[in-house]
């Protein structure tokens, strides 16, 4: 028997609000799966493997938006992670040491302007350079390769994909930066005591100790990318249905935050509605997958690796 | 044996060349990653600042301004804060003075899941709860429990964090005055860590001010001033969304003159909070 | 001293961490073949002093140095010196063992060969070999040599990282304190294998063990507050020292 003095009284209020946590992930989860109950057992699996987008003949199915999804993030961490662990390595192993706060408050900056503004950017800014100097030149003279083919305008899955490797620089970045400092010294005085180049120290020394760690930072960003909104949609180019299936870079796509964030409030039909609520029931398994092993692995990493120091 | 296959072709001149070429390369890649940051500041003024006046600030939507926006901004940072603020706040205290267990460790890692969240998700699950569900119209409320939900696992991290930053002797001193373990939490422990926890809460307010995808399934936009908390609102984020996608030279002005306005607002709130915590960090010193 | 014999010398050497003046003008010549201890109370400078001899000293961020060392004659702070080169002719064993975590027995030894991709593998196995041998080591990690770096013991591990160092052939070998993180039968180990390095290298050592200077070294500089307060033969410094406060700290008056 549990005496009710006050502090049992007060630790057992704040475990009950602390359960907060649990009830917005089941919260969620119930709203999604009740929600999505209607496409689902009208469509069956065709929901995740067709392509169809069309309330007229009551055809819904995913599989554009789901390829769409992790085109643009693959296209995020190709060119966001070297980047981010060439920032990470910079601040850390590289900049003067009066500077490197300066450099690392830049970087943390990224983090803190909000996506619609990097939409907007992407929208009136970024296109265009992405347009006249990645897609015109890739595309007059690749074009003949599938990746490269089409009619570029710079709203489309390249765009996207580069709007999303920005992005995800902060988190990788910071986490990478984070690990590569968790890294002990002894490691990199052992290495340069036997002649080891500054580069050969953090090559062979500091990012084979941290891999692990960094690792969990990519997929990380890998969650982050995934599950992005409003700068994708913005430039994206929503193409829904057949046509979204991607096929080449400078194509317009679909993302399935993207397809629910341009098409959910438009639904005609409540099958339709259902529909988008399966959508999101999709990104959310994708998205609880890649943060759960992204936890797992951080956490292992900053734990084990940053108390094995001393 | 990769390594020695790597490396035994390398003279030193080519050893030195190398690292000279990966100290360019990754200062490259530092400042490849600054030039959206500026680009994104420099357009957004250049573009947003000849919208900026007192009628662009005060004004309905009905002839473009932004007055509802801001408002309704401010309102959903108001309502937020309400739900989200205490619940992390007691969240993160419990984590941090009981947290020892598998149950806390369970949320631990549950907040750390949701920390990473799409966003858009949560707008899907408020729309159903509450749009359809509870109220049957766009709100506020709907707009703030969306907003709430990312706003608790950000304020629970920072609470428990700074908590833990607090020395022990200060609680211990607490204690053998004979004050409850709940008293010494909220009176001493609490404020002890005030910095770290302001810290974590304006930066919560400012993630969630500039968060578009929860609130455009929930709110809907309004051209006109804050109507009562069941009826839709505005808000600068999704104005800004929304403006954009016009044809309109007028609106596309409307959409780059809120951006400004809330990129003032969240970089105004990430700039300060760094300040204030680097000039504590060093008092403490 | 017969000045032919120089390895090396340190001449009006002074360093800095940001303001701080950690070393004063110091002046200290290391005959080929001996091993020179250096001693002193914590916080003199004895650590900081060896790390100037192979340029680990600058790896700080604040460090400043002037004066010159001298490597057979030849300045290793010259301009046109790489740090790198340096490193290569003067090995170092750290306070704390720390072989390379993600390395084999092997790998940690061969390590520093391979950066250099002067050796190929028939030759590496048998450097490794002759390296493992030398520390004294070869007979407890043979059948192991796959095994990490770091799955065995500490005074083991110390070991290993004078193999790492001899590997490279070095001239000069500095070791930091390189027992006072180990047992005492590690210490003993580790301390046989000094004398024994002497027929190959020439030996600085730090400690603050003064039994430990007196049983191992040829010569001894005592340093103070950043300065060297006496060098000379340690039998002098032990039995005769000029210095008054030389003897008041071998006779552990302060320490």
């Amino acid at each position: 028997m549990i005496k009710l003095t006050g502090d049992n009284i007060f630790k057992t209020l704040i475990a009950i609000i602390a359960a907060s946590a649990i009830i917005i992930i089941l919260l969620n989860t119930y709203v999604l799966v009740t929600g999505s109950t209607n496409v689902l057992s009208t469509s069956g699996v065709e929901f995740i493997t067709g392509k169809n987008w069309d309330p007229a003949t009551s055809s819904f199915g995913v599989l554009p938006y789901i390829l769409g999804t992790l085109l643009t993030s693959a296209i995020a961490l190709l060119v966001g992670v070297p980047l981010s662990l060439g920032i990470a390595i910079f601040i850390v192993e590289m900049a003067p040491k009066p500077i490197r706060t300066t450099f690392s408050y830049l970087v943390e900056m990224l983090a803190a302007v909000p996506s619609v503004i990097y939409g907007l950017w992407g929208l009136f800014v970024l296109r265009f350079w992405v347009l006249n100097y990645i897609e015109i030149p890739l595309n007059t003279y690749l074009g003949w390769i599938p990746l490269f083919s089409g009619n570029p305008t710079g709203i489309d899955i390249l765009t996207a994909g580069l709007i999303l490797a920005i992005m995800i620089i902060p988190t990788v970045a910071s986490v990478s930066r984070e690990v590569i400092s968790a890294v002990p010294n002894s490691i990199r005085e052992g290495a340069y005591g036997i002649g080891a180049t500054k580069w050969e120290v953090i090559r062979h020394w500091v990012l084979n100790y941290g891999r692990s760690g960094i690792f969990g930072a990519v997929i990380l960003g890998l969650g982050r990318a995934i599950g992005e909104t409003m700068a994708v949609t913005m430039v994206i180019g929503n193409a829904t249905g057949p046509r979204a299936m991607p096929t080449s870079l400078f194509q317009q796509g679909q993302t399935l935050p993207s397809l629910i964030a341009n098409g959910f409030s438009d639904s005609t039909t409540p099958l339709q509605s259902s529909a988008y609520i399966g959508a999101g029931l999709v990104l959310l398994a994708i998205s609880l997958l890649i943060n759960i092993v992204a936890h797992v692995m951080v956490t292992r990493v900053l734990k084990v690796k940053g108390g094995a120091v001393e | 044996m990769p390594l020695s296959e790597k490396l035994n072709l390398h003279s030193y001149s080519l050893r030195k060349f190398k690292n000279k070429f990966f100290y360019v390369l990754c200062l490259i890649c530092l400042i490849i990653a600054i030039v959206p940051l500026l680009s994104i500041l420099f357009e957004v003024i250049v573009r947003g600042a000849p919208a900026i006046n007192w009628q662009f600030l005060t004004g309905n939507g009905l002839r473009n301004n932004i007055g509802p926006a801001i408002q309704g901004t401010l309102i959903l940072i108001g309502l937020t804060s309400a739900i989200g603020i205490p619940i992390g706040i007691l969240t993160g205290v419990y984590l941090a003075e009981y947290g020892n267990n598998k149950y806390a460790t369970w949320i631990r890692t549950i907040n750390d899941i949701l920390t990473g969240f799409p966003s858009i998700i949560v707008g899907i699950t408020a729309y159903s709860l509450i749009v359809v569900g509870l109220t049957g119209t766009f709100s506020p409320m709907a707009g703030a429990v969306a907003l709430a939900f990312i706003m608790i696992p950000i304020v629970a991290r920072t609470t428990e964090e700074s908590l833990k930053l607090v020395p022990n002797s200060v609680r211990e001193a607490s204690m053998a005055l004979g004050i409850h373990r709940w008293r010494t939490t909220l009176s001493v422990m609490l404020p002890s860590a005030k910095g770290g926890l302001i810290t974590g809460i304006v930066l919560a307010i400012a993630r969630i001010a500039g968060e578009t995808a929860p609130i455009l399934l929930t709110i809907l936009g309004n051209f006109y001033f804050f109507q009562g908390l069941n009826a839709p609102i505005d808000a600068l984020p999704l104005r800004i969304y929304l403006s954009s996608r016009s044809h309109l030279q007028i609106e596309q002005t409307q959409a780059w003159g809120a951006a400004l306005v809330l990129i003032l607002i969240v970089l105004t709130l990430n700039i300060c909070v760094r300040l204030a915590s680097r000039g504590r960090n060093k008092g403490t010193r | 001293m017969d000045n032919n014999n120089i390895k090396m010398q340190s001449v009006d050497l002074n360093a800095w961490f940001g303001t701080k003046q950690a070393l004063k003008d110091i002046n200290i010549s290391m005959k080929a073949n001996t091993i020179t201890a250096i001693i002193g109370p914590s916080g003199c400078g004895k650590s900081t002093f060896i790390r100037t001899l192979n340029r680990m000293h600058e790896l700080a961020p604040t460090a400043k140095l002037t004066g010159q060392i001298l490597l057979e004659g030849q300045n290793i702070y010259d301009p046109n010196v790489d740090p790198v080169m340096i490193r290569r002719r003067v090995g170092m064993v750290f306070q704390k063992p720390n072989p390379f975590p993600t390395m084999s027995i092997y790998d940690n030894v061969a390590a520093g060969l391979k950066l250099t991709g002067a050796h190929k593998n028939k030759n590496l196995d048998e450097i490794v070999k002759h390296s493992l041998q030398q520390a004294t080591l070869w007979e407890e990690v043979k059948d192991d040599l796959k095994k990490p770096g770091t799955s065995i013991s500490g005074g083991q591990q110390q070991r290993l990282c004078i193999a790492r160092a001899i590997a490279l052939k070095p001239e000069v070998i500095f070791m930091d304190e390189p027992t006072s993180a180990l047992d005492p039968i590690a210490s003993a180990k580790i301390e046989k294998l000094v004398v024994e390095l002497k027929k190959n290298y020439t030996v600085a050592i730090v400690t603050h063990n003064m039994q430990q200077a007196s049983r191992v070294s040829d010569y001894t500089a005592f340093m103070y507050l950043g300065s060297l307060i006496e060098f000379g033969a340690t039998k002098d410094i032990f039995e005769s020292p000029k210095n008054q406060l030389t003897e008041r700290y071998i006779t552990g008056e302060f320490g």
